[in-house]
This record gives structure tokens, sequence and C-alpha cells, in this order.
């Protein structure tokens, strides 16, 4: 129900700077979750935006209104945390009711709330509980019923599902993707540090790297379209391959590249003439390679050094002359294919990303404006 | 022979006895007793090592039996005798005769007195410290300060507090702090704020808090509204004696606001603090709160400290005030520990000796019962009455010390 601009927001501990200037406009329902290795300054942003950092430069507006020295109470945010955070000494239904109580709601108002997320969220036999008698997964589905009664604008989640383990993180990640249906119009953002709870949740991924904003996407436009080799790395597993290439020819909407002691590849992008003969560095996606067909011309040659069967897919880690990385393919099925062959492989050339010498994508921009 | 070279032999032949002592009986027990050889060498090691944690037991156990459980035998059957009449047993004569003793009344009365303000006054004047020493830069600095008394001995501490309620003459100059702030104030408008207003709204906010306990206590008994089935048997006469108790010091503290704003004050005339009756056991309490706040800060902090910082975070969100936070978040969740630290000084308290004997030695009103059995037993050599009140002390805190034994147990689960 809201919609959130953050404009230049910054965030200093005495002199060590953790956010430099974060421009963010969040529309209203949308689902937007914030990626990036740790202390990336992920976290540290929701922090802000609920209140409980004070920002030390910037703005944050919630529906227009400048909230930065606004209580977090009164932000008309909720947060889940990833210790899920409960008070130990009340029951579910305390819990729940805590926050209301503070806000002087009467007691049918509070009882309405709390049996309708405990209805949501299936607490219902548990609300006579205290928290110690529940599992982490009811725990933490108490602390996301907690968040719902409160009716927020914005809801935010801070790795809700770190705690849980690998089967109930999968269930919990549904029931938040079907608890952001429910709730259309309530704007939620979710910090995570993993990349399948960011692809499979996010309307909008926020990719951030010491405090800069890398990228912000829709999750495929991220997988497709990286605008730098930081994001292109991190999002995707296996991370995607980075060789280093020169630039043979560029003609109308075509680049070649010559891969350093490898094959050649041919890029359907236009590019500047001015390029020819630069360093760039070629970007692969693992499951975009596969085995040339006899009599095409390969692109990157290489020694198999360890293959991994997986069963839906055969990870090959080939070892290429020049590269100190293993180029890593990820091959569809069972392949046979054994240690120690050289391998010849190729990739379709739209599946290709170029990026220059500071790493910037020259792919992304021109296909984005294609 | 040298003291010193007398000390060092003690310390040789007590460490030397001590490991002397366990290794023999260990050793007899594996060589002679059950050795761990011939056909019943796993039968004869499991045994061995059943006999062994006694073998380790066996000193401790003998001493505390020697020096504890004996004695308090002894004074039970002591209790029952007369010292006079050549030890002969006499029944409960020696506890009727106690009991129609004004001056061991006097002592049960100060003693309950003492076992209500001392323990929750230095619980919550810790737990304040404790709070508000968290958050500040130099809170280590005022945390030893205030830990400092705890290293001063309960007589040590007593001179010092006998010097800040010392009385001189008027035309002296008073070297007792008490006094000397005492001949500042003139019956002008700041002494009527300060001895009067300021008293009465602490003793009213006192009144106010003891109200609403007593509301608490009997809610579930009149309104019948029974939380979730929670209650017990017990629950119903327990919530009546603290209801009843409470009532009592709302009236006590009625009566003392309305004497405090009536009562004329002898201004200008030093005050011997200590024979003031009544108000000369606050006197006393103050020095034994003195000493146990910085030990009720220390455990409350340690257990403050252990509170998950998100539990705070999230009421802050939910919409929490501090006080909100301190009362409805963090002290529930320390109540484990709040509970053990109350009834450790409860029963500090309930054997509080050393301090009325330094100061008063129970004169002026201010006896209580530890006094009053050293009184009986090596000044009056009436060992039949002065047994008689130690049981007494004994009855009252052997409840509390289960109580506390049983929930620092639960505490430490």
């Amino acid at each position: 129900m809201a919609e959130l601009k953050l404009t230049n927001v910054q965030k200093a501990y005495g002199t060590v700077k953790v956010l430099h200037g974060i421009d963010l406009h969040i529309q209203k329902g949308e689902f937007i979750v914030f990626v990036g290795p740790s202390g990336c300054g992920k976290s540290t942003l929701l922090r802000c935006i609920a209140g409980l950092e004070q920002i030390t430069g910037g703005t944050l507006e919630i529906d227009g209104m400048v909230v930065n020295d606004v209580p977090p109470s009164q932000r008309g945010i909720a947060m889940v945390f990833q210790t899920y955070a409960l008070y130990p000494h009340m029951t579910v239904y305390d819990n729940m009711a805590f926050g209301l109580r503070l806000a002087k709601m009467s007691k049918d108002e509070i009882d309405k709330r709390v049996q309708n997320a405990a209805n949501i969220l299936q607490l219902t036999p548990y609300l006579d509980r205290l928290p110690k008698a529940l599992s982490g997964g009811q725990r933490q589905r108490v602390a996301i019923g907690r968040s719902i009664c409160r009716d927020p604008k914005v809801f935010l989640f801070d790795e809700p599902l770190s705690n849980l383990d690998a089967a109930l993180r999968v269930a919990t990640r549904i029931e938040i993707a079907k608890l952001n249906e429910t709730m259309p119009d309530t704007t939620m953002i979710y910090v995570t540090h993993d990349q399948v709870e960011a692809m499979t949740l996010a309307d909008r991924i926020v990719v951030l790297r010491g405090g800069y904003i890398e990228q912000v996407g829709s999750p495929m436009e991220l997988y497709h379209r990286p605008a730098n080799l930081f994001v292109a790395q991190f999002i995707g597993s296996p991370a995607m391959n980075i060789l280093p290439a020169t630039v043979t020819d560029v003609s109308g909407a075509k680049i070649d590249v010559d891969i350093t002691s490898s094959g050649v590849a041919h890029l359907p992008l236009a590019g500047d003439a001015r390029l020819k003969g630069k360093s760039v560095k070629l970007g692969v996606r693992p499951e975009d390679l596969k085995l040339a067909a006899s009599g095409e011309e390969p692109m990157i040659v290489g020694e198999v050094d360890i293959v991994e069967a997986l069963g839906e897919v055969t990870l090959l880690y080939v070892r290429v002359a020049g590269h100190d990385d293993a180029v890593i393919a990820k091959l569809a099925g069972d392949v046979s294919i054994k240690r120690g062959e050289t391998v010849n492989l190729v990739a379709a050339p739209e599946a290709l990303h170029l990026f220059d010498g500071d790493g910037n994508s020259l792919s992304a921009a021109r296909r984005a404006a294609a | 022979m040298h003291p010193a070279l007398q000390g060092l032999i003690t310390i040789i032949v007590g460490v030397g006895g001590c490991i002397g002592y366990f290794y023999l009986s260990n050793q007899i027990l594996d060589r002679f007793i059950f050795p761990p050889t011939g056909d019943n060498a796993g039968r004869n090691i499991n045994r061995a090592n059943m006999v062994r944690p006694w073998l380790f037991l066996f000193p401790a156990i003998f001493a505390l039996g020697l020096y504890l459980a004996y004695p308090v035998v002894e004074t039970l059957r002591l209790s029952f005798t007369d010292r006079d009449a050549g030890g002969a047993f006499v029944g409960f004569d020696n506890y009727s005769q106690m009991m129609s003793e004004p001056k061991f009344w006097e002592a049960m009365r100060n003693n309950m007195l003492w076992l209500i303000v001392v323990p929750a006054a230095s619980t919550a004047f810790g737990l304040l410290a404790a709070q508000l020493t968290d958050r500040i830069g130099w809170g280590n600095i005022a945390k030893s300060l205030v830990f400092m008394p705890m290293a001063i001995s309960f007589v040590g501490a007593s001179v010092i507090f006998k010097l800040i309620y010392d009385t001189r003459a008027a035309d002296q100059e008073q070297i007792g702090v008490l006094n000397a702030v005492w001949l500042s104030f003139e019956g002008g408008p700041l002494s009527f704020l300060f001895l009067r207003i300021v008293p009465a709204l602490l003793v009213l906010a006192f009144g106010a808090f003891m109200a609403y306990g007593v509301y608490l206590s009997l809610r579930p008994l009149i309104w019948g509204e029974n939380r979730r089935g929670r209650g017990s048997w017990w629950a119903i006469p327990l919530r009546a004696v603290v209801a009843l108790g409470g009532a009592w010091l709302l009236w006590l503290s009625v009566k003392s606001i309305f004497s405090l704003l009536t009562v004329s004050l002898p201004y200008g005339q030093p005050q011997t603090w200590l024979t003031i009756p009544f108000w000369n056991n606050f006197f006393l309490m103050v020095v034994l709160i003195w000493i146990q706040t910085g030990f009720a800060m220390v455990i409350l902090s340690a257990a403050l400290r252990g509170i998950p910082e998100e539990t705070v975070e999230a009421a802050v969100i939910d919409g929490a005030n501090p006080f909100d936070i301190f009362f409805k978040i963090k002290v529930p969740q320390i109540m484990g520990t709040i509970v053990v630290v109350w009834t450790t000084i409860t029963l500090v308290v309930l054997k509080v000796f050393d301090i009325v004997f330094a100061m008063t030695n129970g004169q002026w009103e201010t006896q209580v019962l530890a006094n009053y059995m050293f009184d009986k037993l090596f000044r009056a050599s009436d060992w039949g009455v002065g047994s008689a009140s130690a049981i007494v002390i004994m009855l009252l805190v052997s409840p509390i010390l289960i109580w506390n034994v049983y929930n620092a147990r639960k505490e430490m689960r």
C-alpha cells in the first residue's frame, strides 16, 4: 500500500561508510529482494528503512512523506527477523497482540486480527503455547503472523529462512510467496544472500556490493542482461565463466572476439569501431555451453579435469590453456565423457556476454536498447 | 616456632593429607577390595566405579554432618531443655517463655520489616543500576563504584554508617554527614519541599504501587478471571497473604504521608538518628541495602545482557516506549534471575546480625532475631531460649532457601 523512495541514502558508523548513497524507487505492492555477499550493506539498508538505524545522509520517503526521523512504529512497517525475535515469556497469542495492545486497540479488534493471522498461517491450535514449545518453522510463522496483525504498509524480511533447515526453507519460501499473493497491495522488502530465494520470490532484485547498488531489475533481466561482471557472476549457479579475449573485428551488427589461446566467438552486437584491438572479457553461462558438433568452429577447447554427473545434468570442469579458473559446462542429461578427454565447446552467439576492461557490460545496454 | 612456619606446616599437612587421602583410598579400593583382575574383573571395575564417588564425597559429607547437621539436631534438643534445671527436658516451655517476651516480638516485627524492605530495595536499585549503566561509556566505572561496598565487611560498613549518623552538640561542627545536611534545613520553603513534599510523594508512589499489587493479587480471586487455567490450589492462600501484606504496607504508607505532612520537625537541633524508634530500623537497613545493591546489580546486569537484542528491536517496531521495553520485554525475560537475587538477599537479611550488633545492639527498638539469639545464648547464658530462637530463624529461612535452590536450578537448565 505504499511506495518507497530512497534518495541518496547514506549510512556511516563514525568514519566507516556502509552505504554510499542508495537511490531506489520501490512501487507499491512490489516484492523487492536485496541480495549481495555478506557485508554488502543489505541488512543495514533494511534496518535503515525499518528505522532501527539512523540514516546519516539522504532521505527516505514512504508514501511521499520523509520518514528519516519518524520512529519505527509510526512508519507503517513490520519486520520479520532471522532469529524470529519472539517474546519468550508470552504465548503465541500475546506475541501477536503485543503491538496492537500498545496501540490501544480494542479487545475485539485485537482478537479479530490475531485470529485472522492465525488462520492464514495455520497457527490456531498453537495460540496458547509459549514459543519454546514450537518448532523452528512454527516460530517463524508466528513472527510472520505478528507482522500480519499490524497490517503494515511495508513488510520487511531480514533473512527469514536462514535459521531453518533445507526442507522447511522451501516450504516457508512457498508460504511467503503465497502470502505475497494474498496481500497484493503490501510492499515487501526481503533481504537474503540466497539467490534461489531472490530469483523465486522477487518482482525486482537489488544487487548490492560494498554499499553500492550494482543493478536493479527483474530476476530474468539480471540473469539475461547482467549490467556488469559482478552481477553476472553473482546470479546463476554455477557462476558464469569469464574468459579474457581480444576484439578482432567490429563490423555492423557483429563483434568478433578472439579468446586468448582458445577459439573465437562472434557476437551479434552493434559495436563501436574503436573497440577493435581492445582487451575485453567474454562471459558465458555454464548452461549455455554445449559440445561442438563435428565440423563446427569450436569456441573453447580444453581438457576435462573433473566430471560431476548429477543425473539430470553433468558438470564438466574444463581446463583451458592460459586460464587459472576451470571453465564449467553444464550439459543436460548423462554425458559419457571421461576425465582427460579434450572437448570442444560452443555456445549460441546471443547467449554470450561481453564486458569491457572495467567490467561493465557491452551487451546488456545494447540489448536493452534493442 | 615462628607462626609463619606453623602456617606453612599446616598447609603442607592439610593439602598433603587431602592428596594422601584421595590417593590411598583409591589405591585400597582398586588394589585390595575390587581388584580389576581375575575372574570377576569386569564386575569389580563396575563396583569400584560405583564406590569411588563416595570416597571423594566422604570428607565433605563428614564435615558438613559434623558442623552443620549435628548442630541443628543438638540445637533442637537444647531448645527443649533448661540449663538451670541441669538440662532437664521442659517441653515447649522455652518457646512459650520466648513468646511472652515483648523483645522477641519486637525482633520478629523488625525482621519482617527488614525482610520486605531490604530485598525489595536492593533488587530494585540493582536492576535500575544495571539498566542505566548498560548503555553509557563510563558505565563500567559506575558499576565498579556500586559494587565496591560488597568488598566491605558488615561490621566495617556499620562503622562507616555510624560516622554518617554521628551526632555532636549543636554548637560544635558536625562530623556526621546526615546531621550536617539536616542542620542546613531551617524550616523555609525549600525545607518544606525536600522534607515533606518529596518524601510524601515517594511514599505516595510506594503506596500506589502497593495498591496496584493488592489489586493484581486479588483480581483473579474476586472476579474469577482465571487466566487459561494455570492456577493451582496454593495460589489462593498465597494471593490472600500477599494481598494482606500489601494492604498493611498501604496502610503504613498512608499513615506515614499524614504524619510526614503534620509532624513538627525539630529544625536546627542535631539528631541522634539511631535512637529514633521505628525509623532507626531504616537507618540500619540502609547499610545492608548499600552492600547488597552491588550484588544484585552484577547478577542482573549479566542477565540483561543475555536478552536477545532482536526481541528489543521487535518491540521497538511494535511501538514500545522505553518503559514498555523495560517492564514488558526485559524484566519478564529475566524474572527467574530476579527471583533468585531476591531470595538470596532475603536469606542474608533473615540472618542479619553484625549490622545491628555493631550499630545499636538491639537498643531503641531495633532488635532482630539473630541478635536476640546472641543476647540470650551468650549474654543471658540461657541456652534454652537461645536455641528456641535459633530454631525459629531456621524455620523462617528454610522455605525461602528451598524456593531459592529450586529457582536457581530452574535457571541453570
